[in-house]
């Protein structure tokens, strides 16, 4: 039998020493009429090889993203990733450890933990960070959780320019607590400053900016920031592109309070949307509010730098229902893959990713928009790697013209209510051949 | 003392190779002078050799499964086969974006098709949503679908949740996020609910029941029968939290005997790797009656194939990811199942209990064990004895295993036993490895009598000296400070 160590004769001799007659004895407690009198009805057993065989054919099924001439991003980004991140990622020593409950012989991850909360908090311009989240998504609907909290007030404001399926997760985590959720409106691929303003109050708790936001539009996070902090109280959650702060403003320069986002882009695989990582920061003075496991460095008993886990009274396992969140598991070995990642690109490598992606979605953009009938959604807005454009066709053909030539030219916007849009995400992975491709394949298939 | 990865960093030194520019178009111009992040991010600047000897000697402070037993309790430390790594790796899965067309992943969405109808049919519920990526998401998951047929109904006056003394601090943690409150059971002297204070607790206000099982005792809750009747007949709605289901496969379908609501930990039961805390996966599977509550997308075939499908919008409790779950994670599992199948599934059982009842029975005459009956998967043994005689905490004794080698157990929870130690070798331990981790433990029973000082010093052999976290909490040090 696969994975299991007991032979027959180990069996009869466990039952021996235990000095039980058979394995039905043991399961005594458990009454007869609740045990299940056949077997389940599953599949025969494969051997490793039938297996192998069985899942290599399943991925010849699927035509990834990886071989097409792939343009989807949506909060999924196929970014480069050096060799060497998996080679760490996959060693047993990270990858078969637990949460690093026994301090002494976890340092390991819990280092790196440790190394991982400082390049977030450098990224982001915090002062604290947390070992993560599940994914984006439930990084902001934390946050917010964090803000009621910190500020006792029930209303939260999300923008129309945030992820749309961000928002129902969020919706989802924060209705049983009772937060009011608000939308401002958008304008142009942005929020609606005007708008915003007319909806702000000193009962709004926190206001969610996500920039670079769902269409890819950079937000005007300077006028945010005073039209927010004009509450008091209120406070700033931004959502950032990890990638994308390797050139644009951190958001401490516009006094975010907490900063969260989706980390996957950070070496990462895209595995369909899973595992991703959210990350978390934040300001010293709400390190006791926050959500989720937390890495300090300490001493051991005979003074040496040591690292444990830190502030778990906060935790379920310790305050049960005043906890400050009910998460247990995280996305630890996604946040080796992004310390790795990031050491690896260092402090150039990550503004050359950022550069170069910024620059041939640029391209990319101006290209397309030469073609007749193609523009840009919201040609005033300023755009980081990913942009909207309108298309003289139904974007659920142009994507369905272009499998047959494995290319996939972006995210159909019909479902967010833009049946002739396509989203399209460029990052430092694409060629200005592979660029050029889409575009003379947009010209055949739109007939422009 | 290891330095971090920022003091290897040299100005100038890079760690990657990427390809030259091809285009040039200035920042300004793309972004307005005013987007444009004022000081440069200070990341390590490090060769790839650097990076790897810095994050291998890491790896060297960890213990982990394939350096020696790991009897976490409740955490089912079972071996991570390594052809799951190999195939999720290094196949077309790994590059697969979730917005491709459905015709691009045939492939991917059969397989998700097939592992919900497996772990249906090994719960015996209706139907499973793979999209929760941790178990306590999967609670929340379940206890926010519990809620949903509640409000349907229009029972909005059913805002309790009734959870034993023994469960995970998941379950009020989740209750309370969803909006319930908690009201605890006290366990009876068998270590088992209470059921004439149940009777006591459940009114018409009782919305749900949580219950693991077996508990976190390691013994089978046997009266969830009647435990599922008293509910039911307030039309409450019962919740099995999965921890612990590496004890019950092919024995005992939690769907069939009472259970509406149950999640799966696929990092426990379904040996995929726990990374150091995460990423893990909470499957949840629900009776019929509850299946219209389930999260969207669910994953449906028809006759032109495999399709994400968001039928249930209306009725659904929504989203809890962005997107379909941990699919990685989800492959793994699938592909344990299909190697294990029915006959396999079991034998993980039936294998999982032998094991925890023989290491039981030989470390019974050294340490106290308050429930002697036959255990399940796991049993909690406590150093109340030493902590009596000798003075030595359960701190002690699980910090001097570390220097044998060994993992601890999980310690002081449940939280009903004093000085707990709950012990879950699990079935991919051998006689003989149990005998040694046995011998390890039987020595520091002795250790307890013969040098109680060395005790209080432990560990003495790892790669740190034990840990001060009092001052981790006083002196708060949460990012090493950067020096430019």
């Amino acid at each position: 039998m696969p994975y299991i160590s007991n032979t027959d004769r180990d069996r009869r001799e466990i039952l021996d020493r235990i000095g039980a007659k058979d394995f039905d004895e043991l399961i005594a407690s458990i009454p007869p009429k609740l045990r299940m009198n056949k077997p389940l009805a599953l599949d025969n057993p494969l051997s490793e090889m039938e297996i192998s065989t069985k899942i290599k054919r399943k991925t010849c099924q699927n035509i990834c993203a990886g071989s097409a001439n792939s343009f989807l991003g949506a909060g999924v980004y196929d970014h480069f990733i050096p060799a060497a991140v998996d080679s760490i990622v996959s060693r047993p020593e990270f990858f078969t450890a637990y949460t690093p409950y026994q301090a002494e012989v976890s340092q390991g991850t819990l280092q790196f933990i440790y190394e991982f909360q400082t390049m977030i908090c450098e990224l982001t311009g915090m002062e604290i960070a947390n070992a993560s989240m599940y994914d984006g998504a439930s990084a902001i609907a934390e946050a917010i959780l964090m803000a009621v909290r910190k500020n006792r007030l029930m209303k939260a404001i999300l923008p129309a320019t945030l992820h749309p399926e961000y928002v129902k997760v969020i919706k989802v985590y924060t209705e049983g607590i009772g937060v009011e959720l608000i939308t401002a409106p958008a304008k142009n691929g942005r929020i609606d400053l005007a708008a915003l303003e007319a909806l702000m109050d000193d009962s709004i708790g926190s206001v969610v900016v996500q920039s670079p936001n769902f269409f890819g539009n950079l937000e005007d996070t300077k006028a945010l920031d005073a039209i927010i902090h004009r509450q008091a109280k209120c406070l700033l959650i931004a959502c950032v592109d990890p990638i994308s702060l390797a050139v644009l403003s951190s958001p401490a320069e516009y006094n975010a309070d907490i900063v969260v986002g989706e980390g996957q882009a950070l070496g990462n695989s895209m595995f369909m949307g899973g595992p991703l990582f959210g990350f978390f920061a934040t300001k010293l003075d709400m390190a006791r509010q926050m959500p989720g496991r937390i890495v300090g460095g300490t001493l051991d008993k005979e003074g040496k730098r040591a690292y444990a886990l830190t502030l778990q009274a906060r935790e379920q396992h310790i305050r049960r229902e005043k906890a400050t969140s009910n998460i247990c598991s995280n996305e630890s070995l996604c946040t080796l893959a992004a310390v790795v990642y990031m050491s690896l690109m260092g402090r150039e490598g990550m503004k050359e990713v950022a550069i170069q992606s910024a620059q041939k979605a640029h391209y990319a953009a101006s290209e397309l928009c030469k073609l007749k009938g193609i523009g840009m959604a919201y040609p005033d807005a300023p755009f980081f790697k990913e942009f909207v454009v309108i298309t003289p066709k139904p974007a659920a053909q142009i994507i369905s013209a272009m499998l047959p030539r494995n290319i996939y030219p972006g995210v159909d916007m019909a479902v967010y209510g833009m049946p002739n849009a396509l989203m399209i995400a460029v990052t430092e992975k694409k060629s200005k051949a592979d660029i050029d491709e889409l575009v003379n394949a947009m010209r055949e298939v739109c007939n422009v | 003392m290891s330095k971090t990865i920022f003091e290897y960093s040299t100005r100038g030194r890079m760690g990657v190779t990427l390809p030259k520019r091809e285009l040039e178009i200035p920042l300004e111009d793309m972004f307005g002078a005013e987007q444009l992040r004022a000081n440069p991010i200070r990341l390590p600047e490090v060769s790839e050799l650097d990076v790897m000897r810095h994050y291998i000697m890491l790896s060297h402070k960890n213990h982990f499964i394939e350096k020696g037993l790991y009897p976490l309790g409740s955490c089912t430390m079972k071996y991570n086969p390594k052809l799951h790594e190999s195939l999720v790796r290094h196949t077309c899965f790994a590059n697969l974006h979730p917005y491709q067309h459905e015709d691009t992943l045939q492939g991917a969405l059969e397989l998700l098709y097939e592992l919900q109808q497996d772990l249906a049919e090994i719960s015996g519920m209706a139907q499973v949503t793979l999209q929760p990526v941790a178990g306590a998401q999967g609670e929340f998951a379940g206890i926010k679908i519990i809620a949903a047929y509640h409000h349907a109904k229009g029972n909005n006056h059913k805002t309790k949740i009734i959870i034993p003394d023994s469960a995970h601090g998941t379950n009020p943690a989740t209750c309370h996020l969803v909006g319930f409150e908690v009201v605890e059971l006290k366990s009876n002297p068998d270590g088992r609910c209470d059921i004439n204070t149940l009777r006591g607790l459940v009114d018409e206000n009782t919305a749900g029941f949580m219950l693991t099982n077996p508990n976190t005792l390691g013994l089978f809750e046997n009266q969830i029968e009647e435990i599922a009747e008293i509910m039911h007949s307030v039309d409450a709605l019962v919740y099995m939290d999965g921890a612990n289901l590496n004890a019950l496969m092919g024995i005992v379908q939690p769907g069939k005997i009472g259970f509406d609501v149950m999640h799966f930990n696929l990092h426990k039961t379904f040996s995929t790797p726990h990374g150091g805390g995460g990423p893990g996966c909470g499957p949840v599977g629900v009776v019929e009656k509850l299946v219209p509550y389930l999260p969207v997308p669910m994953i449906a075939k028809n006759d032109s194939g495999y399709y994400l499908d968001y039928s249930n919008q209306v009725t659904s409790i929504g989203k809890v990811h962005t997107y379909y779950g941990n699919f990685a994670i989800q492959v793994r599992a699938y592909i344990y199942i299909k190697m294990l199948g029915a006959l396999g599934l079991r034998r993980v059982s039936e294998n999982a209990i032998l094991n925890a009842n023989y290491l039981m029975k030989l470390l019974k005459p050294y340490y106290h064990i308050q429930h002697e009956e036959y255990c399940m998967h796991e049993f909690v043994m406590d150093g109340t004895k030493q902590k009596k005689e000798q003075g030595i905490s359960t701190l002690d004794i699980a910090k001097r295993l570390l220097d044998k080698g060994y993992h601890a157990p999980t310690i002081y929870f449940p939280l009903i036993i004093p000085e707990a130690m709950m012990v879950e070798p699990t079935e991919t331990e051998s006689i003989d490895s149990m005998n040694a981790f046995a011998e390890a433990m039987i020595e520091i029973a002795r250790e307890c009598k013969d040098t109680p000082d060395m005790l209080h010093e432990a560990p003495l052999c790892t790669p740190v000296r034990r840990v001060d976290d009092v001052r981790a909490v006083k002196v708060l040090d949460p990012i090493f400070q950067i020096q430019d």
